[in-house]
C-alpha cells in the first residue's frame, strides 16, 4: 500500500468516515435537495419545474405563514422571559440552601426527560373543561373553564407555550446552578463585610459571573424555539383558525398534507437560513474574542 | 444574633418558594399517577383527587389492547439498533478526533461540519429525507429509522465522546503502540475500556431521545404494527379519546422505563443533557 494511504492522517480520515458518511446521507443531502428544491413548484410526483422564485414571492404573500412567523417570534419571546426569570431565582434561591438540594433539582428536572406526548396529555387532561380543573371547580358549583384554553382562539398559542415551558424550565435551572457553583466564595464573603443585601449580591456578582453561560442559554432558546413542532401538533395542530400555528407546523401540513414539495422546502430554506445567521453571528461574536 | 434570625426567617421563605414550584410539578404528575389507577365511572366525581377505587385493571388494559407488548419491542428495537449504530461511529470519531490526531485539520472540518449541521432545522430535510426513504424502501421499517435516529444523535455522541478521551493519558496509548499494537487496537483495547463511563452517557442520552421522539416517529413509521410508543399513545389520544383511564396507563407505561433508568442514573443524565446543549 502506498504511503499516503496509511500514514495516521489517512487512517484517522477512515475513522471520521462513518460518521460524516451516515450525517451527509441523513442530513446534508436531503437540506441540499431542499436548497434546489425551493426553487421549483414539484409536487412529490409528476414533472419538476423550474420556477425561480416564485415560491418566495407565494411565502410573502401567505397569510398563514406571516400568522406563523408572528407566532413563533412571541414564542421565543415568552421563552426568552418566562422561564429564564423562574429559572434564575430558583436556581439562586438553591445556592443558598443545603438540605434538600438534590431533591428540588431532581423534581425540576424530571419533566424535561418526559416524552412530549406525555406531557401534553397530563394538560390536556387538567386543562380540560368537564375533566382535570374543569370538572373539580363545575363540583364545587363554580363555573371556571367554560371551553378548553386549547380550543380557543385567544389563548391556545399561550396555553401551549405553558405545557412547553412547563417541561423546559428545569433544564434551565440545572444550567443556571452549574455557572452559579463556579463562582467564588470570596466575592460573596466580601461582599457580605461590605453589608450587600441578598439582591445586590445577586445583580452585581452573580449575574456577571454567570454571563457566558446565561448568554448561551439565551441562544440555545433562540435556536430551539425556530423548530418547535411536537407540542403544537399534540395539542392543537395550530389550531382553532390557525391561531396556535407556528411555522414547523405549517411546513409539516404543506409537506405531508398537500405534497408541496417546492413550497414546504422554501419554508424550510427560510428557517435554515434564520437559524444560520443566529448561529453565524454568534461563532463571529467568539471569534472576535468576545467571551461568551 | 439579629442577622442569623434573618437569615434563618429567609430561609424559610426560600423553602416555601421552592416548595410551591416542586407543587407545580409534582400535582400534575399525581394527577396522571392518579388517574391511571381510577375506574372511569369516577372520573365525573373525582377528577384530581386519588380514586376511591382502585383499579389496576387499567394497566392491562392498556397493555393488551393497546397492543403493548409489540409496541415495546419496536421502541426497544429501535432504541438498542440505534445504540449499536450511533456509538460504533460516534466512537470512531471521536477516536480519531482525540487520540490519533488531535491537532489535525479532521478538528477543523469537523467542527465547520458540525456548525452548520447544528443551523439545519429537522424541516429543512424531513420531506426530501422522506422521498428518499420512500425510494430506497426504508420508509416505514424499523432499519430506516434506526438510520436516522443515528444521525441525528451523531454530532452530540461524537462530541461528548471526544472531550473525554481528550482527557486520557496519552502515554497508554504509546506505551501499547510500543507493545507493538495496532491502530484498531488502540481503539478496542486501550481507549474503548477507558472510556466506559461516557459511553455509558451518552447511551443514556441517545436511549432517552429515541424513547420520546415523536415528529420522525409519526413520519416515517406508517405501519400500526411498526409503530414506537411515542406514535403509538399519539394515536390512542383520538381512539381512546374518552377513556382517561386507559390513556394514562399507558403513558405512564411509556414514561417508567425513562423514570426509572433516570432514578438509577440521574448525574449521568443530568451531566450528558446539559452538556450536550452547552458543549455542542
Amino acid at each position: 500500500m502506498p504511503k499516503f494511504l496509511t500514514s495516521i492522517n489517512a487512517i484517522s480520515w477512515y475513522f471520521l468516515f462513518p460518521v460524516i458518511f451516515i450525517h451527509f446521507f441523513v442530513v446534508m443531502f436531503p437540506s441540499v435537495l431542499s436548497l434546489l428544491l425551493c426553487l421549483t413548484d414539484w409536487n412529490g410526483f409528476g414533472r419538476i419545474n423550474y420556477v425561480g422564485l416564485e415560491n418566495f414571492q407565494e411565502l410573502f404573500r401567505d397569510r398563514v405563514f406571516k400568522k406563523a412567523v408572528k407566532h413563533n417570534i412571541i414564542w421565543t419571546v415568552m421563552f426568552l422571559t418566562i422561564p429564564v426569570i423562574v429559572a434564575l431565582i430558583i436556581a439562586y434561591l438553591l445556592t443558598g440552601i443545603k438540605r434538600g438540594q438534590l431533591f428540588y433539582r431532581l423534581v425540576y428536572f424530571f419533566p424535561y426527560i418526559l416524552a412530549s406526548i406525555v406531557n401534553c396529555l397530563i394538560w390536556r387532561y387538567i386543562f380540560h373543561p368537564r375533566h382535570g380543573l374543569g370538572g373539580w371547580f363545575e363540583n364545587q358549583g363554580i363555573d371556571f373553564l367554560a371551553k378548553s384554553p386549547f380550543a380557543m382562539k385567544e389563548t391556545a398559542l399561550y396555553a401551549v407555550a405553558w405545557v412547553d415551558m412547563w417541561h423546559f424550565w428545569g433544564f434551565l435551572v440545572i444550567i443556571y446552578l452549574t455557572g452559579m457553583y463556579q463562582v467564588d466564595d470570596s466575592l460573596y464573603e466580601a461582599a457580605d463585610i461590605e453589608g450587600a443585601t441578598k439582591f445586590q449580591k445577586f445583580r452585581y456578582i452573580t449575574l456577571p459571573m454567570i454571563r457566558p453561560i446565561f448568554v448561551l442559554s439565551l441562544i440555545i432558546i433562540i435556536i430551539w424555539s425556530v423548530p418547535t413542532f411536537d407540542y403544537v401538533y399534540i395539542l392543537t395542530m395550530g389550531g382553532p383558525a390557525y391561531s396556535s400555528e407556528v411555522v414547523a407546523n405549517h411546513l409539516y401540513s404543506q409537506a405531508f398534507q398537500r405534497m408541496n414539495v417546492g413550497y414546504a422546502s422554501t419554508i424550510g430554506v427560510m428557517m435554515f437560513f434564520y437559524v444560520g445567521i443566529i448561529v453565524g453571528f454568534f461563532a463571529i461574536l467568539r471569534r472576535m474574542g468576545w467571551e461568551v | 444574633m439579629a442577622t442569623a434570625r434573618f437569615r434563618q426567617r429567609s430561609s424559610y421563605i426560600n423553602h416555601a418558594i421552592l416548595i410551591f414550584m416542586a407543587l407545580t410539578i409534582i400535582l400534575p404528575l399525581l394527577v396522571l399517577a392518579f388517574n391511571s389507577i381510577k375506574p372511569s365511572s369516577e372520573f365525573g366525581a373525582n377528577p384530581l383527587g386519588f380514586p376511591n377505587e382502585i383499579r389496576l385493571m387499567n394497566y392491562y388494559d392498556a397493555w393488551v389492547n393497546g397492543n403493548y407488548t409489540q409496541i415495546f419491542m419496536n421502541s426497544l428495537t429501535l432504541v438498542i439498533g440505534t445504540l449499536i449504530l450511533n456509538l460504533t461511529v460516534s466512537g470512531l470519531a471521536a477516536f480519531s478526533l482525540a487520540v490519533l490526531n488531535p491537532r489535525g485539520i479532521q478538528t477543523i472540518v469537523v467542527g465547520l461540519y458540525l456548525l452548520v449541521g447544528i443551523s439545519i432545522p429537522a424541516q429543512l430535510f424531513i420531506l426530501p429525507l422522506f422521498l428518499m426513504w420512500k425510494s430506497l424502501y426504508l420508509l416505514d421499517t424499523r432499519i430506516g429509522l434506526i438510520i436516522i435516529y443515528s444521525a441525528l444523535n451523531a454530532p452530540f455522541a461524537t462530541f461528548l465522546i471526544r472531550s473525554y478521551m481528550l482527557q486520557l493519558p496519552t502515554e497508554l496509548f504509546e506505551a501499547a503502540k510500543l507493545d507493538g499494537a495496532s491502530v484498531m487496537q488502540l481503539f478496542t483495547r486501550v481507549a474503548l475500556p477507558l472510556s466506559w463511563p461516557v459511553f455509558l452517557t451518552t447511551a443514556l442520552i441517545v436511549s432517552l431521545t429515541v424513547w420520546n421522539e415523536f415528529l420522525f416517529a409519526i413520519t416515517f413509521i406508517i405501519t400500526d404494527e411498526y409503530k414506537p410508543i411515542s406514535s403509538i399513545l399519539f394515536t390512542f389520544q383520538s381512539r381512546f379519546a374518552n377513556d382517561y383511564g386507559l390513556v394514562s396507563a399507558a403513558s405512564i407505561l411509556m414514561a417508567a422505563p425513562i423514570a426509572i433508568l433516570f432514578m438509577f442514573f440521574q448525574r449521568r443524565f443530568i451531566a450528558g443533557l446539559t452538556s450536550g446543549a452547552t458543549k455542542g
